[in-house]
């Protein structure tokens, strides 16, 4: 199994692949006289892209653009700030994962915080956080929840871990959001001219491929649900052009080994059993309604943002031009802030410091080839 | 935040699982996928197992693969 798990990143193949893909693309610059363009929803698609050569060698016949997938990056600004602010609170430990540390707040970032003697913790495994609770009874254990359809099952497991365990002093601060509802936003303000979608392989674990239909019926767009290794990505974006060439709308699912057609069973009943719709807000967007997750109100007890108030004022206002970077209308080195008054040292929005956002990807992989 | 390598499950509790990802051994939660097996591949992300990867479905994508890139050659030589 680890030998053909291995031909996604052989050389001998991705090569190859790449050639086909690009002959592909210009049968469909021959066909409508352009490139062919696709957004790609996830940001670990945004940094797979760029990380593997994939976006540099196909620069010139593919158009691929990075969409809102990058949770840390489609957090609103008053979202970030509220979670900065929380951390100030006495008698607490904040418990996050890593993206979230050096996040602008409109003051100050949780690093800073941290430094100051916060007790902010980051967390590979977030269930430990329940743990971290339990082995301090007399603080307030809060995590920071910020994810998409991958992450949030794993809220639910703290969640019941938490009340299995009779845990009082643990909670999250709930900042969730769904892919569906941004792209119904995206493919409305018709902003974005897209030959199909680059579906993100690990939010279809949980969806699964039927989840997608609409963008079918009721766009006639087509997405290819895609992995994130070399060949699996120079396959999704071939069997994009391909559908594009054929002007049939469909969804195609191009990571059958982990995707199947109807998502994780197991993780849905657990999704339904603890959450429920809730409008989100979205950076360089606003709110989309029910475009996020929230507890269900018998776990009110679990949820942060009942247990504890936090004051914030109007965000700073910065030139930062994060939310058109996620909603596919800039590239990044359109900002004029990229690289010069912002990079990873001192990153000014979110993309430039997220593992998965389109600055940072950018910036790290890709300023030499645009 | 969300790619994950394939790791090896070797040890199987309850709830949780030894797995193996290139040479390094780490323990995941299993409760998402609690039909895994000793010896299958799993997706994991953010500690939890979250798919298991389908050897067959795996196999059939390398063949496809493969399949592309012969159309070209096969072309390329008309
Ligand atoms: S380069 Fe920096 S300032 Fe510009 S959009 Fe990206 S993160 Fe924001």
């Amino acid at each position: 199994m680890l030998e053909i798990l291995k031909q996604s990143s052989n050389p001998e193949i991705c090569r190859p692949l790449a050639e086909a893909v690009i002959e592909i693309a210009l049968e469909f610059n021959r066909k409508f006289g352009r490139k062919p363009a696709f957004m790609e929803v996830c940001g670990s698609h945004t940094m797979s892209l760029a990380r593997t050569g994939v976006k540099q060698v196909l620069k010139n016949e593919v158009n691929l653009i990075s969409g809102p997938g990058c949770p840390v990056c489609v957090t609103d600004q008053r979202s970030i700030d509220a979670m900065i602010a929380l951390a100030e609170g006495e008698n607490r430990i904040i418990c996050t994962f890593g993206d979230m540390m050096r996040v602008p707040g409109s003051a100050k970032t949780l690093l800073d915080s941290k430094i100051a003697g916060k007790d902010i913790r980051v967390l590979y495994s977030p269930v430990d956080a329940v743990r971290v609770a339990e082995e301090n009874p007399d603080k307030e254990v809060i995590f920071l929840g910020v994810g998409f359809e991958t992450t949030i099952p794993i809220l639910t497991l703290m969640i019941g871990e938490a009340e299995k365990r009779m845990i009082g002093n643990f909670s999250i601060w709930m900042t969730t959001k769904l892919v569906e509802p941004v792209l119904r936003f995206l493919l409305d303000a018709g902003e974005v001219n897209l030959d199909g979608f680059l579906l993100p392989g690990h939010v279809s674990i949980v969806l699964g491929e039927e989840s997608y239909q609409y963008l079918v019926d009721e766009y006639q767009i087509s997405g290819v649900i895609t992995g994130f290794e070399t060949a699996e990505l120079l396959s999704g974006i071939y069997k994009s052009i391909e559908l594009a060439l054929s002007g049939q709308a469909a969804i195609s699912n191009n990571h059958p080994a982990i995707v199947s057609k109807t998502g994780n069973q197991v993780i849905h009943q657990w999704l339904d059993k603890y959450l429920t719709n809730c409008d989100e807000a979205w950076r360089g967007i606003g709110v989309i309604p029910n475009s996020g997750l929230d507890l269900k109100p018998e776990y009110d007890q679990f949820n942060a943002k009942k247990r504890f108030t936090v004051d914030v004022g109007e965000p700073r206002k910065t030139k930062c031009r994060c939310g058109e970077v996620i909603r596919g209308l800039i590239a990044p080195n359109e900002c004029p802030l990229f690289g010069k008054a912002c990079h990873p040292i001192n990153p000014v929005g979110p993309c430039m410091v997220s593992a998965e956002g389109s600055c940072a990807a950018y910036y790290q992989y890709m300023r030499e080839s645009f | 935040m969300c790619v994950g390598v394939p790791a090896k499950v070797i040890l199987k509790k309850e709830y949780s699982a030894v797995v193996d990802v290139m040479g390094s051994q780490t323990t995941v939660g299993i409760i998402f996928v609690p039909e895994v097996e000793l010896g299958d591949f799993v997706i994991v992300h953010a500690g939890q197992a979250m798919s298991i990867v389908d050897e067959s479905y795996a196999r059939q994508s390398v063949e496809e693969w493969r399949r592309l890139i012969d159309a070209r050659n096969s072309e390329a030589v008309k």
